[in-house]
Protein backbone atom coordinates (compact mmCIF):
# COMPACT_ATOMS: atom_id res chain seq x y z
CA UNK A 1 0.00 0.00 0.00
CA UNK A 2 2.63 2.49 1.17
CA UNK A 3 4.90 1.41 -1.65
CA UNK A 4 2.19 2.08 -4.20
CA UNK A 5 1.44 5.48 -2.70
CA UNK A 6 5.12 6.44 -2.84
CA UNK A 7 5.25 5.42 -6.49
CA UNK A 8 2.18 7.48 -7.32
CA UNK A 9 3.52 10.47 -5.42
CA UNK A 10 6.86 10.24 -7.23
CA UNK A 11 5.15 9.94 -10.60
CA UNK A 12 2.92 12.94 -9.87
CA UNK A 13 5.86 15.07 -8.73
CA UNK A 14 7.72 14.36 -11.97
CA UNK A 15 4.63 15.12 -14.02
CA UNK A 16 4.17 18.40 -12.12
CA UNK A 17 7.82 19.21 -12.82
CA UNK A 18 7.33 18.50 -16.54
CA UNK A 19 4.01 20.26 -16.95
CA UNK A 20 4.27 23.20 -14.49
CA UNK A 21 5.96 25.52 -17.04
CA UNK A 22 3.26 24.64 -19.56
CA UNK A 23 0.57 25.53 -17.03
CA UNK A 24 2.34 28.85 -16.38
CA UNK A 25 2.37 29.62 -20.12
CA UNK A 26 -1.31 28.73 -20.48
CA UNK A 27 -2.12 31.08 -17.57
CA UNK A 28 -0.13 33.88 -19.24
CA UNK A 29 -2.31 33.58 -22.31
CA UNK A 30 -5.35 34.54 -20.19
CA UNK A 31 -3.55 37.34 -18.32
CA UNK A 32 -5.06 40.78 -19.04
CA UNK A 33 -1.83 42.55 -18.01
CA UNK A 34 0.65 43.01 -20.81
CA UNK A 35 3.70 42.18 -18.65
CA UNK A 36 4.20 38.75 -17.22
CA UNK A 37 5.15 40.23 -13.83
CA UNK A 38 1.63 40.67 -12.53
CA UNK A 39 -1.79 39.10 -12.93
CA UNK A 40 -4.25 41.58 -14.38
CA UNK A 41 -7.36 39.45 -14.44
CA UNK A 42 -8.80 36.93 -16.89
CA UNK A 43 -9.11 37.84 -20.56
CA UNK A 44 -9.49 36.23 -23.94
CA UNK A 45 -8.39 39.30 -25.89
CA UNK A 46 -4.95 37.91 -26.85
CA UNK A 47 -6.68 35.09 -28.69
CA UNK A 48 -8.50 37.69 -30.74
CA UNK A 49 -5.54 39.97 -31.43
CA UNK A 50 -3.42 36.95 -32.30
CA UNK A 51 -5.22 36.58 -35.61
CA UNK A 52 -4.55 40.22 -36.45
CA UNK A 53 -0.84 40.00 -35.67
CA UNK A 54 0.66 39.50 -39.12
CA UNK A 55 4.22 38.94 -37.82
CA UNK A 56 3.26 36.07 -35.55
CA UNK A 57 1.05 34.49 -38.21
CA UNK A 58 3.91 34.64 -40.74
CA UNK A 59 6.28 33.06 -38.23
CA UNK A 60 3.70 30.34 -37.55
CA UNK A 61 3.27 29.70 -41.26
CA UNK A 62 7.06 29.52 -41.74
CA UNK A 63 7.45 27.11 -38.81
CA UNK A 64 4.73 24.76 -40.06
CA UNK A 65 5.89 24.99 -43.66
CA UNK A 66 9.50 24.18 -42.71
CA UNK A 67 8.46 21.33 -40.42
CA UNK A 68 6.16 19.80 -43.04
CA UNK A 69 8.48 20.12 -46.04
CA UNK A 70 11.54 18.90 -44.17
CA UNK A 71 9.86 15.96 -42.44
CA UNK A 72 8.16 14.77 -45.66
CA UNK A 73 11.39 15.10 -47.65
CA UNK A 74 13.29 13.36 -44.86
CA UNK A 75 10.72 10.55 -44.76
CA UNK A 76 11.14 9.89 -48.49
CA UNK A 77 14.95 10.16 -48.63
CA UNK A 78 15.32 8.30 -45.33
CA UNK A 79 13.06 5.37 -46.24
CA UNK A 80 14.68 4.93 -49.64
CA UNK A 81 18.13 5.19 -48.07
CA UNK A 82 17.15 2.58 -45.51
CA UNK A 83 16.45 0.01 -48.24
CA UNK A 84 19.86 0.69 -49.74
CA UNK A 85 21.68 0.61 -46.40
CA UNK A 86 20.10 -2.75 -45.48
CA UNK A 87 21.45 -4.19 -48.74
CA UNK A 88 24.98 -3.00 -48.11
CA UNK A 89 27.74 -5.30 -46.92
CA UNK A 90 28.52 -5.28 -43.24
CA UNK A 91 31.33 -2.72 -43.25
CA UNK A 92 29.86 -0.05 -45.53
CA UNK A 93 26.60 -0.48 -43.67
CA UNK A 94 28.29 0.23 -40.33
CA UNK A 95 29.93 3.31 -41.84
CA UNK A 96 26.62 4.64 -43.20
CA UNK A 97 24.88 4.05 -39.85
CA UNK A 98 27.76 5.86 -38.17
CA UNK A 99 27.38 8.85 -40.50
CA UNK A 100 23.62 8.83 -39.91
CA UNK A 101 24.27 8.99 -36.18
CA UNK A 102 26.43 12.10 -36.45
CA UNK A 103 23.63 14.71 -36.51
CA UNK A 104 21.85 12.84 -33.67
CA UNK A 105 24.89 12.65 -31.41
CA UNK A 106 26.63 15.85 -32.38
CA UNK A 107 25.76 19.02 -30.50
CA UNK A 108 23.15 21.17 -32.23
CA UNK A 109 25.41 24.19 -31.97
CA UNK A 110 28.19 22.38 -33.87
CA UNK A 111 25.72 21.15 -36.52
CA UNK A 112 24.40 24.70 -36.79
CA UNK A 113 27.75 26.42 -37.22
CA UNK A 114 29.07 23.72 -39.57
CA UNK A 115 26.09 24.23 -41.89
CA UNK A 116 26.48 28.00 -41.57
CA UNK A 117 30.11 27.75 -42.67
CA UNK A 118 29.09 25.51 -45.59
CA UNK A 119 26.41 27.91 -46.81
CA UNK A 120 28.78 30.86 -46.54
CA UNK A 121 31.46 29.13 -48.58
CA UNK A 122 28.90 28.03 -51.19
CA UNK A 123 27.75 31.62 -51.39
CA UNK A 124 24.14 30.62 -50.69
CA UNK A 125 21.88 33.45 -49.60
CA UNK A 126 20.64 32.80 -46.06
CA UNK A 127 16.88 32.40 -45.88
CA UNK A 128 14.14 29.85 -46.24
CA UNK A 129 16.27 27.64 -48.53
CA UNK A 130 19.16 27.31 -46.09
CA UNK A 131 16.78 26.59 -43.19
CA UNK A 132 15.07 23.84 -45.21
CA UNK A 133 18.38 22.22 -46.21
CA UNK A 134 19.49 22.21 -42.57
CA UNK A 135 16.22 20.86 -41.22
CA UNK A 136 16.08 18.05 -43.78
CA UNK A 137 19.64 17.14 -42.76
CA UNK A 138 18.82 16.71 -39.09
CA UNK A 139 15.42 15.11 -39.80
CA UNK A 140 16.66 12.22 -42.01
CA UNK A 141 18.41 10.35 -39.14
CA UNK A 142 15.16 10.19 -37.15
CA UNK A 143 13.46 8.51 -40.11
CA UNK A 144 16.31 6.10 -40.84
CA UNK A 145 16.71 5.07 -37.21
CA UNK A 146 13.03 4.35 -36.80
CA UNK A 147 12.59 2.54 -40.14
CA UNK A 148 15.72 0.42 -39.72
CA UNK A 149 14.39 -1.84 -36.89
CA UNK A 150 11.24 -2.51 -38.94
CA UNK A 151 13.35 -3.45 -41.96
CA UNK A 152 15.41 -5.83 -39.85
CA UNK A 153 12.27 -7.66 -38.70
CA UNK A 154 11.07 -8.02 -42.27
CA UNK A 155 11.19 -11.49 -43.78
CA UNK A 156 13.11 -11.01 -47.08
CA UNK A 157 11.49 -14.12 -48.56
CA UNK A 158 8.07 -12.44 -48.68
CA UNK A 159 9.42 -9.80 -51.05
CA UNK A 160 11.22 -12.48 -53.10
CA UNK A 161 7.99 -14.47 -53.23
CA UNK A 162 6.16 -11.40 -54.53
CA UNK A 163 8.78 -11.03 -57.25
CA UNK A 164 8.53 -14.75 -58.11
CA UNK A 165 4.79 -14.37 -58.44
CA UNK A 166 5.33 -11.72 -61.07
CA UNK A 167 5.28 -8.45 -59.15
CA UNK A 168 7.64 -5.73 -60.36
CA UNK A 169 10.13 -4.38 -57.82
CA UNK A 170 8.16 -1.16 -57.28
CA UNK A 171 4.79 -2.92 -57.09
CA UNK A 172 6.28 -5.57 -54.82
CA UNK A 173 7.75 -2.92 -52.54
CA UNK A 174 4.50 -1.02 -52.13
CA UNK A 175 2.38 -4.16 -51.75
CA UNK A 176 4.62 -6.19 -49.47
CA UNK A 177 7.40 -4.19 -47.85
CA UNK A 178 5.85 -0.78 -47.40
CA UNK A 179 2.85 -1.81 -45.27
CA UNK A 180 5.23 -3.60 -42.91
CA UNK A 181 7.57 -0.65 -42.44
CA UNK A 182 4.82 2.00 -42.46
CA UNK A 183 4.62 2.32 -38.64
CA UNK A 184 8.36 2.99 -38.60
CA UNK A 185 8.08 5.57 -41.38
CA UNK A 186 5.21 7.29 -39.60
CA UNK A 187 6.89 7.44 -36.21
CA UNK A 188 10.09 8.69 -37.85
CA UNK A 189 8.11 11.32 -39.73
CA UNK A 190 6.33 12.42 -36.56
CA UNK A 191 9.58 12.57 -34.61
CA UNK A 192 11.21 14.59 -37.40
CA UNK A 193 8.21 16.94 -37.57
CA UNK A 194 8.30 17.53 -33.80
CA UNK A 195 12.06 18.12 -33.79
CA UNK A 196 11.86 20.56 -36.70
CA UNK A 197 8.99 22.42 -35.04
CA UNK A 198 10.82 22.73 -31.73
CA UNK A 199 14.24 23.52 -33.19
CA UNK A 200 15.81 26.80 -32.33
CA UNK A 201 19.58 26.35 -32.32
CA UNK A 202 20.14 25.11 -35.88
CA UNK A 203 17.63 27.62 -37.30
CA UNK A 204 19.38 30.38 -35.35
CA UNK A 205 22.61 29.78 -37.27
CA UNK A 206 21.16 29.08 -40.70
CA UNK A 207 18.38 31.63 -41.07
CA UNK A 208 18.75 34.93 -42.84
CA UNK A 209 17.75 38.33 -41.56
CA UNK A 210 14.32 38.32 -43.18
CA UNK A 211 12.92 34.92 -42.24
CA UNK A 212 11.66 34.09 -38.75
CA UNK A 213 10.22 30.94 -37.26
CA UNK A 214 8.31 31.00 -33.98
CA UNK A 215 11.48 30.01 -32.10
CA UNK A 216 13.71 32.70 -33.55
CA UNK A 217 10.95 35.28 -33.15
CA UNK A 218 10.57 34.41 -29.47
CA UNK A 219 14.35 34.61 -29.03
CA UNK A 220 14.47 38.17 -30.37
CA UNK A 221 11.50 39.09 -28.17
CA UNK A 222 13.09 37.79 -24.96
CA UNK A 223 14.76 41.09 -24.12
CA UNK A 224 11.79 43.37 -24.84
CA UNK A 225 9.28 40.97 -23.33
CA UNK A 226 7.28 38.26 -25.05
CA UNK A 227 4.08 39.44 -26.71
CA UNK A 228 1.04 37.92 -24.96
CA UNK A 229 -0.28 36.74 -28.34
CA UNK A 230 2.64 34.33 -28.44
CA UNK A 231 1.38 32.62 -25.28
CA UNK A 232 -2.09 32.42 -26.77
CA UNK A 233 -0.72 30.83 -29.94
CA UNK A 234 1.39 28.31 -28.01
CA UNK A 235 -1.59 27.37 -25.89
CA UNK A 236 -3.68 26.82 -29.01
CA UNK A 237 -0.99 24.62 -30.60
CA UNK A 238 -0.49 22.62 -27.43
CA UNK A 239 -4.22 22.07 -26.88
CA UNK A 240 -4.73 21.01 -30.50
CA UNK A 241 -1.97 18.42 -30.25
CA UNK A 242 -3.20 17.23 -26.86
CA UNK A 243 -6.74 16.72 -28.15
CA UNK A 244 -5.51 14.99 -31.32
CA UNK A 245 -3.33 12.64 -29.29
CA UNK A 246 -6.13 11.81 -26.88
CA UNK A 247 -8.40 11.01 -29.84
CA UNK A 248 -5.75 8.83 -31.48
CA UNK A 249 -5.09 6.98 -28.24
CA UNK A 250 -8.80 6.44 -27.65
CA UNK A 251 -9.29 4.94 -31.08
CA UNK A 252 -9.03 1.16 -30.88
CA UNK A 253 -5.75 0.11 -32.46
CA UNK A 254 -5.61 -3.10 -34.46
CA UNK A 255 -1.86 -3.46 -33.98
CA UNK A 256 -0.56 -5.96 -31.47
CA UNK A 257 2.39 -3.80 -30.51
CA UNK B 1 20.72 -6.07 -56.38
CA UNK B 2 22.68 -3.19 -57.88
CA UNK B 3 19.50 -1.24 -58.41
CA UNK B 4 18.77 -1.38 -54.68
CA UNK B 5 22.18 0.00 -53.89
CA UNK B 6 21.53 2.89 -56.27
CA UNK B 7 18.52 3.85 -54.17
CA UNK B 8 20.88 5.09 -51.52
CA UNK B 9 22.55 7.60 -53.84
CA UNK B 10 20.43 10.64 -52.90
CA UNK B 11 21.16 10.08 -49.24
CA UNK B 12 24.85 9.35 -49.80
CA UNK B 13 25.23 12.61 -51.68
CA UNK B 14 23.12 14.43 -49.10
CA UNK B 15 25.10 13.16 -46.13
CA UNK B 16 28.42 13.90 -47.82
CA UNK B 17 27.29 17.40 -48.69
CA UNK B 18 25.51 18.38 -45.48
CA UNK B 19 27.11 16.21 -42.79
CA UNK B 20 30.70 15.40 -43.78
CA UNK B 21 31.77 18.52 -45.70
CA UNK B 22 30.36 20.96 -43.08
CA UNK B 23 32.31 19.15 -40.35
CA UNK B 24 35.45 19.37 -42.48
CA UNK B 25 34.81 23.10 -42.79
CA UNK B 26 34.70 23.46 -39.00
CA UNK B 27 38.08 21.72 -38.86
CA UNK B 28 39.44 23.89 -41.68
CA UNK B 29 38.40 27.10 -39.94
CA UNK B 30 39.51 25.82 -36.55
CA UNK B 31 43.05 25.10 -37.74
CA UNK B 32 43.61 28.26 -39.80
CA UNK B 33 43.85 31.95 -39.04
CA UNK B 34 42.22 34.81 -40.93
CA UNK B 35 44.90 34.71 -43.61
CA UNK B 36 44.34 31.00 -44.16
CA UNK B 37 47.65 29.92 -42.61
CA UNK B 38 47.80 26.85 -40.38
CA UNK B 39 47.65 27.62 -36.67
CA UNK B 40 46.85 25.91 -33.40
CA UNK B 41 45.97 29.18 -31.70
CA UNK B 42 42.21 28.71 -32.00
CA UNK B 43 42.46 25.37 -30.22
CA UNK B 44 44.86 26.47 -27.51
CA UNK B 45 42.63 29.49 -26.90
CA UNK B 46 40.56 27.16 -24.72
CA UNK B 47 43.31 27.45 -22.10
CA UNK B 48 42.84 31.21 -21.72
CA UNK B 49 41.33 32.14 -18.37
CA UNK B 50 37.95 33.23 -19.73
CA UNK B 51 37.42 30.19 -21.98
CA UNK B 52 38.73 27.66 -19.50
CA UNK B 53 36.35 29.03 -16.88
CA UNK B 54 33.40 28.78 -19.29
CA UNK B 55 34.34 25.21 -20.25
CA UNK B 56 34.84 24.18 -16.63
CA UNK B 57 31.48 25.66 -15.60
CA UNK B 58 29.71 24.01 -18.55
CA UNK B 59 31.34 20.67 -17.73
CA UNK B 60 30.43 20.78 -14.06
CA UNK B 61 26.85 21.97 -14.63
CA UNK B 62 26.20 19.38 -17.34
CA UNK B 63 27.71 16.55 -15.28
CA UNK B 64 25.58 17.48 -12.27
CA UNK B 65 22.47 17.75 -14.47
CA UNK B 66 23.18 14.40 -16.13
CA UNK B 67 23.57 12.76 -12.73
CA UNK B 68 20.34 14.30 -11.43
CA UNK B 69 18.53 13.19 -14.60
CA UNK B 70 19.81 9.64 -14.17
CA UNK B 71 18.82 9.50 -10.49
CA UNK B 72 15.35 10.87 -11.29
CA UNK B 73 14.81 8.85 -14.45
CA UNK B 74 15.76 5.33 -13.33
CA UNK B 75 13.15 4.95 -10.57
CA UNK B 76 10.67 6.73 -12.82
CA UNK B 77 11.29 4.30 -15.67
CA UNK B 78 10.89 1.38 -13.25
CA UNK B 79 7.56 2.74 -12.05
CA UNK B 80 6.43 3.29 -15.65
CA UNK B 81 7.30 -0.30 -16.63
CA UNK B 82 5.39 -1.51 -13.57
CA UNK B 83 2.25 0.32 -14.69
CA UNK B 84 -0.18 -1.92 -16.45
CA UNK B 85 -0.28 0.31 -19.48
CA UNK B 86 -0.18 -1.81 -22.57
CA UNK B 87 0.23 1.16 -24.79
CA UNK B 88 3.91 1.72 -24.93
CA UNK B 89 3.33 4.73 -27.15
CA UNK B 90 1.21 6.49 -24.54
CA UNK B 91 4.10 6.66 -22.07
CA UNK B 92 6.41 7.96 -24.77
CA UNK B 93 3.82 10.63 -25.60
CA UNK B 94 3.67 11.96 -22.05
CA UNK B 95 7.33 12.86 -22.39
CA UNK B 96 7.25 14.06 -26.00
CA UNK B 97 4.10 16.17 -25.57
CA UNK B 98 5.77 19.12 -23.77
CA UNK B 99 7.97 19.56 -26.84
CA UNK B 100 4.95 20.88 -28.69
CA UNK B 101 5.12 23.95 -26.52
CA UNK B 102 8.07 25.98 -27.72
CA UNK B 103 11.37 25.11 -26.01
CA UNK B 104 12.27 28.77 -25.41
CA UNK B 105 8.89 29.59 -23.91
CA UNK B 106 9.02 26.56 -21.62
CA UNK B 107 12.45 27.59 -20.41
CA UNK B 108 11.30 31.19 -19.96
CA UNK B 109 8.39 29.95 -17.85
CA UNK B 110 10.99 28.77 -15.33
CA UNK B 111 11.94 32.42 -14.85
CA UNK B 112 8.44 33.04 -13.53
CA UNK B 113 8.55 29.96 -11.36
CA UNK B 114 12.00 30.60 -9.91
CA UNK B 115 12.23 34.40 -9.63
CA UNK B 116 12.24 36.23 -6.29
CA UNK B 117 8.51 36.80 -6.15
CA UNK B 118 7.80 33.82 -8.36
CA UNK B 119 5.55 30.79 -8.07
CA UNK B 120 8.00 28.63 -6.14
CA UNK B 121 8.73 31.29 -3.53
CA UNK B 122 5.03 32.03 -3.09
CA UNK B 123 4.45 28.37 -2.31
CA UNK B 124 7.46 28.29 0.01
CA UNK B 125 6.34 31.39 1.93
CA UNK B 126 2.83 29.94 2.19
CA UNK B 127 4.41 26.90 3.84
CA UNK B 128 6.52 29.23 6.03
CA UNK B 129 9.72 27.98 4.44
CA UNK B 130 12.68 30.22 3.60
CA UNK B 131 12.70 31.66 0.08
CA UNK B 132 15.08 30.35 -2.58
CA UNK B 133 16.99 32.88 -4.64
CA UNK B 134 18.26 30.76 -7.47
CA UNK B 135 17.25 32.68 -10.58
CA UNK B 136 20.26 34.05 -12.49
CA UNK B 137 22.58 31.59 -10.74
CA UNK B 138 24.09 28.32 -11.95
CA UNK B 139 21.41 26.47 -9.93
CA UNK B 140 18.70 27.86 -12.18
CA UNK B 141 20.68 26.61 -15.19
CA UNK B 142 20.78 23.13 -13.65
CA UNK B 143 17.00 23.23 -13.17
CA UNK B 144 16.61 24.27 -16.81
CA UNK B 145 18.91 21.51 -18.04
CA UNK B 146 17.24 18.79 -15.98
CA UNK B 147 13.82 20.01 -17.10
CA UNK B 148 14.68 20.14 -20.79
CA UNK B 149 16.65 16.92 -21.06
CA UNK B 150 14.96 14.59 -18.55
CA UNK B 151 12.76 12.97 -21.25
CA UNK B 152 15.90 11.97 -23.16
CA UNK B 153 17.07 10.05 -20.11
CA UNK B 154 13.71 8.50 -19.25
CA UNK B 155 12.82 7.14 -22.70
CA UNK B 156 15.93 5.02 -23.44
CA UNK B 157 15.97 3.59 -19.90
CA UNK B 158 12.26 2.87 -20.11
CA UNK B 159 12.73 1.17 -23.48
CA UNK B 160 15.52 -1.08 -22.23
CA UNK B 161 13.59 -1.91 -19.04
CA UNK B 162 10.48 -2.79 -21.02
CA UNK B 163 12.47 -5.24 -23.16
CA UNK B 164 13.70 -7.31 -20.18
CA UNK B 165 12.22 -10.79 -20.18
CA UNK B 166 10.21 -11.13 -16.95
CA UNK B 167 11.28 -14.77 -16.76
CA UNK B 168 14.86 -13.71 -16.14
CA UNK B 169 13.78 -11.84 -13.03
CA UNK B 170 11.65 -14.77 -11.90
CA UNK B 171 14.50 -17.19 -12.52
CA UNK B 172 16.89 -15.07 -10.45
CA UNK B 173 14.28 -15.00 -7.68
CA UNK B 174 13.82 -18.78 -7.83
CA UNK B 175 17.55 -19.23 -7.57
CA UNK B 176 17.50 -17.33 -4.29
CA UNK B 177 18.46 -13.78 -5.19
CA UNK B 178 16.84 -11.04 -3.11
CA UNK B 179 15.42 -7.82 -4.55
CA UNK B 180 18.70 -5.91 -4.43
CA UNK B 181 20.66 -8.77 -5.98
CA UNK B 182 18.15 -9.10 -8.82
CA UNK B 183 18.50 -5.41 -9.46
CA UNK B 184 22.30 -5.37 -9.40
CA UNK B 185 22.89 -8.66 -11.24
CA UNK B 186 20.02 -8.77 -13.73
CA UNK B 187 18.12 -5.52 -14.22
CA UNK B 188 20.96 -3.02 -14.06
CA UNK B 189 23.34 -4.81 -16.49
CA UNK B 190 20.52 -5.37 -18.98
CA UNK B 191 19.56 -1.69 -18.94
CA UNK B 192 23.14 -0.46 -19.30
CA UNK B 193 22.70 0.35 -23.04
CA UNK B 194 19.69 2.50 -22.14
CA UNK B 195 21.59 4.27 -19.38
CA UNK B 196 24.58 5.00 -21.62
CA UNK B 197 22.35 6.25 -24.40
CA UNK B 198 20.47 8.44 -21.92
CA UNK B 199 23.70 9.89 -20.56
CA UNK B 200 24.82 10.79 -24.09
CA UNK B 201 21.48 12.36 -24.95
CA UNK B 202 21.55 14.54 -21.83
CA UNK B 203 25.23 15.32 -21.41
CA UNK B 204 25.99 16.60 -24.93
CA UNK B 205 23.12 19.10 -25.26
CA UNK B 206 23.65 20.22 -21.66
CA UNK B 207 27.38 20.73 -22.18
CA UNK B 208 26.90 22.77 -25.34
CA UNK B 209 23.76 24.76 -24.52
CA UNK B 210 23.80 28.51 -24.82
CA UNK B 211 20.08 29.14 -24.62
CA UNK B 212 19.35 27.80 -21.14
CA UNK B 213 22.25 29.73 -19.63
CA UNK B 214 21.16 32.88 -21.44
CA UNK B 215 17.52 32.63 -20.34
CA UNK B 216 17.98 31.42 -16.77
CA UNK B 217 21.53 32.37 -15.84
CA UNK B 218 21.19 36.09 -16.39
CA UNK B 219 24.06 37.80 -18.17
CA UNK B 220 26.53 36.85 -15.46
CA UNK B 221 26.90 33.16 -16.20
CA UNK B 222 28.81 32.31 -19.38
CA UNK B 223 29.06 28.73 -20.57
CA UNK B 224 31.31 27.51 -23.38
CA UNK B 225 28.23 27.35 -25.64
CA UNK B 226 27.64 31.07 -25.11
CA UNK B 227 31.26 31.83 -26.02
CA UNK B 228 31.02 29.85 -29.28
CA UNK B 229 27.65 31.37 -30.16
CA UNK B 230 28.93 34.90 -29.61
CA UNK B 231 32.01 34.27 -31.73
CA UNK B 232 29.74 33.36 -34.63
CA UNK B 233 26.87 35.83 -34.28
CA UNK B 234 28.45 38.91 -32.68
CA UNK B 235 32.25 38.87 -32.57
CA UNK B 236 32.42 37.36 -36.05
CA UNK B 237 35.59 35.40 -35.36
CA UNK B 238 34.63 32.11 -37.03
CA UNK B 239 38.16 30.75 -36.70
CA UNK B 240 38.15 31.05 -32.92
CA UNK B 241 34.54 29.79 -32.73
CA UNK B 242 35.46 26.77 -34.87
CA UNK B 243 38.55 26.07 -32.78
CA UNK B 244 36.52 26.05 -29.57
CA UNK B 245 33.90 23.84 -31.26
CA UNK B 246 36.61 21.33 -32.08
CA UNK B 247 37.44 21.16 -28.38
CA UNK B 248 33.74 20.54 -27.70
CA UNK B 249 33.71 17.82 -30.35
CA UNK B 250 36.48 16.00 -28.48
CA UNK B 251 34.05 15.48 -25.61
CA UNK B 252 31.36 14.40 -28.06
CA UNK B 253 33.69 11.88 -29.72
CA UNK B 254 34.73 10.41 -26.36
CA UNK B 255 31.04 10.10 -25.55
CA UNK B 256 30.28 8.44 -28.91
CA UNK B 257 33.10 5.93 -28.47
CA UNK B 258 31.91 5.01 -24.98
CA UNK B 259 28.34 4.59 -26.18
CA UNK B 260 29.30 2.38 -29.15
CA UNK B 261 31.34 0.15 -26.83
CA UNK B 262 28.39 -0.34 -24.50
CA UNK B 263 25.59 -0.26 -27.02
CA UNK B 264 26.65 -2.31 -30.01
CA UNK B 265 23.20 -2.99 -31.43
CA UNK B 266 21.78 0.46 -30.84
CA UNK B 267 19.39 -1.11 -28.35
CA UNK B 268 19.18 1.91 -26.14
CA UNK B 269 17.86 4.25 -28.81
CA UNK B 270 15.07 6.63 -27.94
CA UNK B 271 12.84 5.55 -30.77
Amino acid sequence: MIKNATKKLYLSLILIFLYAPILVLVLYSFNASRTRAKWGGFTLKWYGSLFKNQEILTALFNTLFIALVSSVTAAVIGTVACIAIMNLKKRPRAIMIGITNIPMLNADIVTGISLMLLFISLGLKFGMRTILLSHITFCIPYVILSVMPRMKQLNPHIYEAALDLGAGPVYGFFKVVFPEILPGVLSGFLMAFTMSLDDFIITHFTKGAGVDTLSTKIYTEVKKGIKPEMYALSTLIFMTVLILLLLVNRAPSDKKS
Amino acid sequence: MNKKKLLGTPYYIWSAMFIIIPLCMVFYYGFTDKKGAFTLENITAIASAEHAKALWLALSLSLVSTLICLLLAYPLAMILTGLKVNQHSFIVLIFILPMWMNFLLRTLAWQTILEKTGVLNSILSFLHLPALNIINTPYAIIVGMVYNFLPFMVLPIYNSLAKIDRNLVHAARDLGADGLQVFLKVTLPLTLPGIISGITMVFIPALTTFVISKLLGGSKVLLIGNVVEEEFTQAGNWHLGSGLSIVLMLFIIVNMVISTIFDKDGEGSVL
